[in-house]
């Protein structure tokens, strides 16, 4: 027979497994001198057209690299590989979001032309297309970018208030489709800034180019923050 | 939908402190962040799958939801975000994102019985 139930205080994070891989990743970073950026956003909203064209331009002046996951297929990974920047794909199979372990495993077998990541200036992470479940798991980043796509409506911060709340840059992509879908960036911008006050935001068209520099001098200019690293 | 997740890493921390200290699951209590990026009927709904066969196979999952609170500068004083789409203080309407609570994916207390394997011996 059990004896009387009792109630027992714990303070337990949830996460705490996710949170302490977390922690040991953003350190290394930190020690290593490499800036992590992540990317969040929903299916189809130009996140690896946007990766693509980050890593081209970045590629001649810093050492880059990307992870990029999804649940199934390398396709992304062989897109962004045109970039000439080194790209590794993580599968998650039916796993809706990547967890820090994902990213800490992805490292530990990568070598980036002969030498080991600790070598590189910006490591950019490609979490898989889902506004909601990313949220919860912080991967170590420096910096979490949401993306908003002018198709998506001006609305969307409304709605998915969380990842909103728990990215650092908001990018708003595709605005040369703007026209063609009567998009209202003021609005749209009005909405970032009711779910997130303060939140800095970029507009930017992966295909014409447009913000694209504001957007990058923004990425440098905080890796100047973090290491006192040169170009290569 | 990554509840499924969620509830399998609050059987792994409650069962890790269950078994700590040898004792048996009754119930977890949660608290959950309305900007935690959870929703407690799925989590329910999840957990109930997940713990079975476990340890804490049966054993229930209590959620305390935890409202957006935030500090506005202009009232210096701490206050309950009326809407999740407009983080401004409810009395004043100054933005702010500065958050107290509302971000809690936190197990908080487990009702717990002993495990009793042997009957006690010599008792009055």
């Amino acid at each position: 027979m059990s004896a009387e139930p009792r109630l027992l205080e714990v303070r337990k994070n949830v996460l705490k497994h996710n949170d302490v891989t977390a922690r040991m990743l953003r350190e290394r970073f930190r020690a290593q001198g490499i800036f992590v950026v992540s990317l969040v956003s929903s299916p189809g909203a130009g996140k690896t057209a946007f990766l693509e064209k980050t890593l081209t331009l970045l590629h001649p002046d810093y050492r880059v690299a990307a992870l990029v996951g999804d649940l199934a297929t390398e396709n992304d990974a062989i897109r962004l590989a045109r970039s000439q920047a080194p790209v590794k794909q993580i599968t998650t199979g039916t796993l809706c979001h990547l967890e820090a372990t994902m990213v800490e495993r992805a490292l530990d077998d990568w070598e980036i032309e002969g030498q080991e990541t600790g070598d590189l200036d910006f490591l950019f992470i490609e979490n898989v297309g889902n506004l909601v479940c990313p949220s919860s798991y912080d991967l170590g980043e420096n910096l979490r970018l949401v993306l908003l796509s002018v198709t998506e409506g001006e609305d969307k911060p409304l709605k998915y208030p969380t990842i909103f709340n728990s990215a650092d840059v908001a990018v708003i992509t595709k605005i040369d489709l703007a026209e063609a879908v009567e998009f209202d960036e003021q609005s749209a911008k009005a909405n970032i800034q009711a779910v997130r006050p303060g939140m800095r935001c970029f507009t930017v068209s992966a295909k014409t180019g447009a913000g694209l520099e504001q957007y990058l001098s923004f990425l440098v200019g905080r890796l100047a923050g973090v290491t006192l690293k040169s170009p290569v | 939908m990554h509840e499924l997740s969620i509830a399998m890493s609050i059987i792994e921390v409650a069962q890790e402190e269950a078994a700590r200290r040898d004792v048996k699951v009754d119930a977890v209590h949660l608290e959950l962040g309305q900007l935690s990026g959870v929703v407690a009927e799925a989590l329910l709904f999840s957990y109930e799958i997940a713990c079975s066969g476990t340890p804490l196979e049966g054993s229930r999952l209590v959620i305390k939801e935890v409202p957006i609170e935030v500090y506005c500068a202009a009232c210096n004083a701490r206050k309950i975000l009326s809407s999740m789409q407009w983080f401004c203080c409810p009395e004043c309407g100054t933005p702010t994102s500065e958050l107290i609570h509302g971000k809690e994916l936190l197990i908080t207390a487990l009702e717990v019985r002993d495990e009793c394997r042997t009957a006690p011996v010599g008792s009055p």
